[in-house]
């Protein structure tokens, strides 16, 4: 399968890539990794005037602590998040996702920040993202850096905010004190978008109450969900089961899942209530771990 | 555009669109025809070749963007002329059925026994989760790339 015809520029400097998107906006698509981008060319979903090839870039490639957030550079691939030291020590939910986005292979050339700049509503790190608190960084030629919250940013599916001139160069997340995450993921098979999927976040305040809290779904709406009844009836509380469960019972009503191959709306339904109690319990562990 | 890729350790240059799916030019440009193309839709992995020593689909990248790289295919593994022991141990332990698999099993088990030279069958199992054999022969797979660190292990 073939793309329709395009004209590809492999730019050297963050400069050169701003001035394109200045000059062409919306005809240019910005190729990082490609693992979303491509098969859509190729299935002329998406068919960009310009491919912008931001692989020549230097110096965008991190994983690290920037200002009291884990920052994630936008050539920083999934292989790179599941190798990262940083990660490991630094965030629970993003973590235990990476070793469960797409397959190995994929894995090696797609990026965080095309996933989450792409929005497909069944992608899973917008979920862990929603659950974390992320910011998204963008830059333009003309309007300099742009630091958008996650919420503002993902608008619907397939849908963000970021400006046709705007480059995403990071995502980052707050550090926590103390706390922990989790990403629980139903699939069929490696590689096949989630039957559902959970991510949670918790933190704890000195007292061991749950001062902050994230929870966010992934293929069970149109799009990816932050639960924040769910969230709200967490915060302010001591953890217990009994907590956790009103949670579950939370999310599992807010969510909108259809009847496909991969199950029911009823099953996928209670898949979201069971693995939202065994989330907030993977991620309180963390959290007093 | 014109672009020049080392494969195998041998500089191509070759004048492609840049819609070209590097696959595509391996096998009829360069009449590499050991990568395969299977479902073209990024999900089987059997496309796979190395790009700079790392284990991606060449379905899923325009030639163009391994312009100034090295890919590596599976005519590329056998060294001065022997099989490479991956080769070799999949020939040992019946590691294909229809075959149609075995150059991205093979490529994929080369790096995962360079970087883990004494791999669990899991390790084995989670190394090749991105590619499909239909044949549904994985246990020999999993075996042939076990038996392959092993003979690495032993002659070293």
């Amino acid at each position: 399968m073939y793309p329709r015809a395009f004209d590809y520029v492999a730019p050297e400097t963050k400069q050169e890539v701003l001035d394109i998107l200045a000059e062409r906006g919306g005809e240019v698509k910005v190729l990082a990794g490609g693992q979303s981008l491509i098969p859509m060319m190729k299935l002329r979903f998406a068919s960009p005037g310009t491919l912008v090839d931001i692989n020549r870039l230097s110096g965008l490639d991190s994983i690290d602590i920037q200002n009291g957030h884990l920052r994630v550079q936008a050539l920083a691939r999934h292989s790179d998040v599941v190798r990262s030291d940083v990660v490991a020590a630094e965030n629970d939910a993003m973590a235990s996702a990476a070793p469960w986005i797409a397959d190995p292979l994929v894995r090696n050339l797609g990026t965080l920040c095309g996933s989450v700049a792409h929005h497909d509503p069944e992608g899973d790190w917008a979920s862990v993202m929603l659950a974390c608190d992320a910011e998204v960084v963008a830059e333009s030629r003309d309007g300099g850096e742009r630091v958008i919250p996650i919420a503002g940013f993902l608008v619907d599916m397939f849908t963000t905010s970021l400006q046709p001139t705007e480059l995403v160069t990071e995502v980052r997340v707050p550090r926590y004190r103390r706390g922990g995450g989790n990403y629980q993921k139903l699939e069929r098979k490696i590689g096949d978008y989630a039957t559902v999927g959970v991510a949670t976040h918790l933190e704890l305040d000195d007292a061991g109450s749950i001062s902050n809290a994230g929870i966010a779904l992934t293929s069970v709406y149109a799009h990816n969900l932050k639960v924040t009844d769910a969230e709200q009836a967490l915060v302010g509380n001591a953890p217990s089961v009994e907590l956790f469960a009103e949670a579950a019972r939370i999310a599992a009503a807010a969510c909108d899942p259809t009847s496909d191959v991969r199950g029911s709306a009823e099953y996928k339904r209670d898949v979201v209530r069971v693995f939202t109690e065994r989330g907030l319990t993977a991620s309180l562990a963390a959290a007093q771990g | 555009m014109e672009i020049t890729i080392s494969v195998n350790g041998t500089d191509n240059t070759v004048d492609v669109e840049p819609r070209m799916l590097l696959v595509d030019v391996l096998r009829t440009r360069l009449g590499l025809t050991g990568t395969h193309i299977g479902c073209d839709t990024t999900s089987c992995g059997v496309c796979t070749v190395l790009l700079d020593g790392t284990p991606v689909k060449s379905c899923t990248l325009f030639a163009v963007q391994a312009d100034g790289r090295a890919v590596k295919t599976v005519e590329g593994l056998k060294q001065n002329g022997d099989l490479h022991p991956i080769q070799a141990a999949f020939k040992e332990a019946h590691g294909l059925q229809c075959g149609y698999c075995t150059p991205a099993m093979m490529l994929v088990g080369s790096v995962l026994i360079e970087e883990n030279p004494d791999p669990s069958e899991d390790d084995i199992r989670w190394a090749i989760s991105g590619n499909l054999c239909r044949c549904t022969g994985y246990i020999n797979i999993v075996k042939a790339i076990r038996l392959a660190a092993e003979t690495v292990a032993a002659s070293s």
